[in-house]
């Protein structure tokens, strides 16, 4: 099974309603939503079956037991992440703890003990394709691990799939770098502004630090020429293949708020979508 | 006064927004706590004034102490380190610096080293102070710049924007942490209205006063407004969608600066901001 991977950099540039359209397009019996931070890809791949929903542990939490405290201190002083407030009796942010354990270890009293935490839930359907999604919970961090999840989730029901398809986060960080692990192709969805190209620049940097092989699309090409024209000479200069243009079209919105996607209905966009996914599935299918 | 823009969803305007709020300030402070992939600066093309490099501390081995007794692997709930082939290896990427192996080796065989993940960027632009967050590329978490960043804004006394990172998870709550004021910015879209959904129940969850700014305004439903309307929230200013903002922004350029109707759009947001904010600290000092 080849994995193809979308990403931008910048947040809003088009990825997952480039997703939604290629998981169509392709006909795709498996697909992922990476973003599990503000997951979205479900919202355009309505589903007819209820998913099987599974908690997921990020990292436990330390909690202090306050008959045991003795007010030594010692876990206030060696805590790292300042998660732990003394207010009357001592307690734990359990925003702030990560679970590193050394508040438990150090207490002469063994008063804190380390507690399993739901961070977030995984949501598999399988229908006739498998969708593999998460929500992390608000203010969570460990959502790398979650992502890993998620992929983990998709991968152990897929059979005979020729072509997955995974919608990622924006940024350049942890869930972004998790999402990379064992792709074939990472397609880039840049965007003709200043920001979206320095955005673009520095998630093909960590891509390639991570041997990922790319490839770029430039969405909403005409709301700016002369910054796609600089994304194609860039590409150029850097090797990597250009998959195509899609134009800004205000239809892509009038489609996402009913529910569909660009290839439903007849647009410039939904057109401009079939070429870029036919160039990208020969990039992902050729050899080199 | 501190002033969080947040956003569930990425590209929906958080530093369209933060940065002509600042350029509309008559001294204002502007915060990129978006350390994965910050661009106000982009906008400002600040003066450079000064730089800090951000370090994290990664444990070192002393191989001639080390005996082999495997204490911190057990302890480390990370898995960043093995002892392999009579020999402790540490994994850089996936510590996450809280100090326990050396803390609890009873050879006292490791001790720690800095390890570069990033820097603070300090400059001038005009009437703004700019401070960027740049996290290097490769590295997985931003959190310690952010945190370097929200004390630089503690100290602060003048009206200080704060340009979050995308999503809901922690690093936007570190970022939010502080703020006298949260704004919510909002694309009409059905995915704009999820993702709204999910910061508002972050803004709520940490009891902080917010208003939205509806962005990209097209004519007809704006699902956006829809839900602002049946939950009760205050909508701070619509901005429409204009090929000439969108113009100015893909070419970095401050709307603010450049245009007499958007200085006129901004500076009637930052009024209506400063009111609530005052208000605020009437009603809940």
């Amino acid at each position: 099974m080849k994995q193809l991977l979308i990403l931008s950099g910048k947040g809003g540039t088009g990825k997952t309603t480039l997703a939604g359209a290629f998981i169509k397009l392709a006909k795709a019996k498996a697909y992922a939503d990476c973003d599990v931070d503000a997951p979205n890809l479900h919202l355009v791949m309505k589903q007819s079956v209820k998913p099987k929903r599974t908690d997921y542990y990020g990292m436990p939490k330390a909690v202090i037991h306050a008959e045991q405290c003795i007010q030594c201190d010692l876990c206030r002083q060696n805590c790292r992440f300042e998660a732990i407030n003394v207010n009357h009796e001592y307690k734990v942010d359990s925003y702030s703890c990560e679970g590193c354990g050394v508040c438990e270890t150090i207490c002469p009293v063994n008063a804190i003990a380390l507690k399993p935490a739901v961070a977030g839930e995984l949501m598999l359907y399988t229908d006739e394709t498998i969708f593999s999604t998460a929500q992390l919970k608000m203010g969570s961090g460990t959502s790398g691990m979650l992502v890993t999840e998620v992929k983990k989730q998709m991968n152990l029901v897929t059979k005979d799939a020729e072509l997955a398809i995974i919608d990622g986060s924006p940024g350049i960080g942890c869930p972004v770098i998790a999402s990379l692990s064992g792709v074939d192709l990472v397609l880039i969805v840049a965007e003709p502004s200043i920001s979206g190209i320095s955005d673009m620049e520095r998630i093909i940097k960590t891509a390639e630090q991570f041997e990922s092989r790319i490839a770029v699309c430039i969405n909403k090409y005409d709301t700016n020429i002369v910054n796609t024209e600089k994304i194609e000479l860039f590409c150029k200069k850097m090797n990597l293949p250009v998959a195509g243009r899609i134009p800004f079209d205000s239809n892509a919105v009038k489609a996402i708020n009913n529910g569909l996607s660009i290839i439903d209905i007849d647009c410039t966009s939904g057109r401009a979508t079939r070429e870029v996914f036919a160039n990208t599935v020969e990039f992902l299918f050729s050899k080199s | 006064m501190k002033i969080a823009v947040l956003s569930g969803k990425g590209g929906t305007g958080k530093t369209l927004v933060s940065v002509n709020l600042a350029a509309a300030a008559k001294e204002a402070v502007y915060i990129d706590c978006d350390v994965e992939e910050p661009n106000g600066h982009l906008f400002f093309e600040p003066k450079p004034i000064g730089a800090e490099q951000i370090a994290i501390k990664i444990p070192v081995v002393d191989e001639n102490l080390c005996n082999g007794c495997r204490k911190c692997v057990e302890f480390c709930k990370f898995n960043a380190l093995a002892y392999i082939n009579n020999k402790l290896l540490v994994f850089d990427e996936v510590c996450h610096s809280c100090g326990g192996c050396m803390l609890f080796c009873p050879e006292k065989a490791l001790a720690e080293k800095e390890k570069m993940i990033g820097q603070v960027q300090y400059g001038i632009s005009e009437n703004v102070t700019v401070v960027t967050g740049i996290l290097n590329t490769g590295e997985a978490s931003g959190i310690p710049i952010i945190k370097n960043l929200l004390n630089y804004a503690k100290k602060e006394q003048a009206i200080t924007f704060i340009d979050c990172p995308p999503g809901s998870a922690c690093i936007v709550m570190e970022s939010i942490k502080d703020a006298d004021y949260c704004i919510l910015v909002a694309e009409p879209t059905l995915f704009g209205v999820h993702n709204l959904n999910m910061v508002y129940e972050l803004v709520n969850l940490f009891d902080k006063p917010y208003g939205v700014v509806l962005n990209k305004c097209l004519e007809g439903e704006n699902p956006a407004e829809k839900f602002c309307t049946e939950k009760g929230i205050r909508i701070l200013a619509k901005i429409p969608f204009d090929k000439e903002l969108g113009k100015l922004n893909s070419n970095a350029l401050i709307s603010v600066r450049e245009c007499e109707k958007y200085k006129d759009l901004f500076t009637s947001l930052l009024q209506t901001v400063t009111e609530e904010v005052q208000h605020e600290a009437v009603v809940n000092p």
